[in-house]
């Protein structure tokens, strides 16, 4: 016998993927939406993100101290700093920027255990608390006229849509349109969501499940039809790009159980339809998911499979 | 019963008992509905509170009144009956002299009748106690209620509306944080509050007034000689009574063991120990010394 073999109890699948890894790679898989964000809206954008992320770090390292446990150095903050920055109009004042980041950080992950035990998208509840406390601000898309979007005061493709105005798509894919931060340019999500592909990171299973499930939705309920330039407006629109890749995959609030996953990318297209067509506002990305983690350990329950042997082999023998 | 046995609770003891220790909203955690539906304000938060007072205090009155009218099997119609009454006398009140209150507490007075708060207090302590305490208990539990009712109502309309009790607080350019007179707001700050009593409750229990909030969990009298609890591990007299009485008991226990030496009989420590254990062990073992010499 050799040192061929390694003796030890399971789990025995072994990987050098970690904590921080992944989170690297996701914030890696975020600059280019952030950075086309960034020279879309000029350098307050910077300033918002850079906010959002020192304030999400800094809640983390404070809370670690009351806990004495270190840890900001997974990294899961500046995940969630950035995603929130991100989910955020240019235009927003600093502090409320810091306050979505400190209760997305405090309320909704520190106090329930940390990383791993909260049952929401932090980043996501955060930008569900800033859009119900402040809703004139959260929806204040005014460009500040200094990045390479002219002084563009408007509303959102979104917002031009519902009320049956026409939208370049064009502009919709590159992102030069408004809206928060990271949602506008289609192009830099999709850079980013295929680095996370290729390293592994997230599957197509709740994206896939979640665009197409939104597409269907779009074309039955929509009240276009099948017309291709209202359903890209609407795919490429809001934030069902950067929902669909970077936030409904959160590990944290995603189902574990594979055919939990396409349940849940299916729910999240059904609700973002609902919320778009039938709602008050335009957008509904971060309501549906939100919702959807909530409904998490149901579908999980629903969907928990059988193991060989189990209730649905002895029904037959 | 035990409650048979035990003496009248003193009026004071059972508004500090309402207030604190046992406060309906952050201890026991009664009528949730109310808690977080009115508390939009300070001012609904304390309409409401002031309102269930009355309520409680007088239907503690008749059900302690009539409870050894009240059939058992009836009591909880019964209760009802009269909570109701009170319940559409004070509603009529606070219709012709505070049509404002009235109108922004709307369905939440009717519905004071089944709150839980009233008929907990009822078939907990009422039906079981003299009227003079059940009367106190009833406000003790009222204003224990209305207080947090207020403090939630304050916080809430102090950060979603820059106010409170309609008085500008926050500087003109504070930006309400809308959320929190909100249902989930509601939620929060009953959170946050519960959390800072508990915190303080710790930190008096670990500042050495142990007694003082245990005696809120336990609902115990401190007359540990006639308790009926023997498993009890809390003991109230004092820390000189407590070094004499282990005195007491050691001493005992050696002369025990000297004797039943002395007589070749065996004891097991165990036994000795499981005797100490209690709390009148001493004279337990004096009695048995008496009946041996």
């Amino acid at each position: 016998m050799s040192a061929q073999f390694h003796i030890s109890s399971n789990p025995h699948v072994r990987s050098a993927s970690s904590t921080s890894g992944i989170m690297m790679l996701v914030v890696i898989a975020l600059l280019p939406a952030a950075g086309f964000g960034i020279y879309n809206f000029g350098a307050r954008a910077a300033l918002v993100l850079l906010v959002s992320i020192a304030s999400a770090v800094l809640t983390e390292f404070l809370f670690g101290l009351y806990k004495k446990k270190l840890t900001i150095t997974d990294l899961s903050a500046v995940v969630t700093g950035l995603l929130l920055g991100m989910n955020l109009p240019v235009t927003i004042p600093l502090w409320m920027a810091a306050l979505g980041s400190v209760f997305a950080i405090l309320i909704v992950k520190c106090l329930f255990g940390g990383l791993g035990q909260n049952f929401m998208n932090p980043a996501l509840a955060a930008r569900c608390f800033l859009v119900i406390s402040f809703p004139k601000q959260m929806t204040d898309f005014i460009s500040t006229g200094k990045g390479a979007l002219d002084a563009y005061t408007g509303a959102t493709p979104l917002a031009l849509l519902k009320s049956g105005e026409s939208v370049n798509v064009m502009d919709m894919i590159f992102g030069k349109t408004t809206g928060t931060i990271g949602e506008t340019s289609m192009i830099a999500i999709v850079i980013g969501a295929c680095i996370l592909l290729l390293a592994g990171v997230i599957d197509l299973r709740i994206p896939g499940s979640y665009i197409v499930s939104f597409a269907v939705f779009t074309v039955i309920f929509g009240g276009h039809g099948f017309e291709p330039a209202y359903l890209s407006a609407q795919l490429a629109g809001g934030g069902l790009m950067l929902g669909a890749f970077f936030m409904a995959t959160d590990y944290v609030t995603r189902p574990i159980t594979v055919r939990g996953q396409y349940v849940f990318g299916i729910f999240l297209g059904i609700m973002t339809g609902i919320f778009r067509f039938f709602g008050p506002g335009a957008e509904g990305v971060s309501f549906a998911i939100v919702l959807g983690n909530l409904l998490v350990p149901l579908i999980e329950k629903a969907t928990r499979p059988i193991p060989f042997g189990g209730k649905g082999a002895k029904r037959h023998g | 019963m035990s409650n048979l046995k035990k003496k009248a609770d003193s009026p004071l003891e059972r508004l500090g008992n309402g207030l604190f220790k046992e406060n309906p909203t952050f201890v026991l955690m009664l009528g949730m509905c109310p808690t977080l539906a009115v508390t939009t304000s300070a001012m609904n938060g304390l309409g409401m509170g002031l309102a269930t007072t009355a309520v409680l205090m007088m239907s503690n009155l008749i059900i302690s009144l009539l409870r050894r009218v009240i059939p058992n099997r009836v009591r909880i119609p019964a209760f009802i009956v009269i909570i109701a009454t009170f319940v559409t006398v004070v509603q009529f009140l606070m219709e012709a002299y505070l049509p404002d209150i009235n109108k922004a507490l709307g369905i939440y007075i009717p519905l004071i009748v089944v709150n839980c708060i009233i008929l907990g207090r009822a078939e907990a302590y009422a039906y079981s106690n003299p009227p003079i305490p059940s009367f106190f208990d009833g406000l003790g539990m009222g204003l224990g209620f209305s207080f947090a009712l207020t403090c939630i109502g304050a916080v809430r309309e102090l950060l979603g509306a820059g106010k409170v009790f309609d008085y500008n607080i926050m500087p003109a350019s504070y930006v309400p944080i809308n959320i929190f007179v909100l249902a989930p707001g509601a939620f929060f700050v009953l959170a946050a509050l519960t959390a800072l009593q508990n915190y303080i409750r710790i930190r008096l229990r670990k500042a050495g007034k142990k007694d003082k909030a245990d005696k809120i969990q336990s609902g115990c009298n401190e007359d540990c000689m006639n308790c009926s609890d023997k498993g009890c591990s809390k003991r109230f007299y004092d820390n000189s009574k407590k070094t004499e009485a282990k005195d007491a008991m050691n001493g005992a226990k050696r002369r025990r063991a000297a004797l039943a030496r002395a007589e070749g009989e065996k004891v097991s420590s165990k036994e000795a120990e499981k005797e100490g254990s209690e709390s009148f062990a001493d004279k337990n073992a004096e009695e048995k010394e008496g009946e041996k010499e």
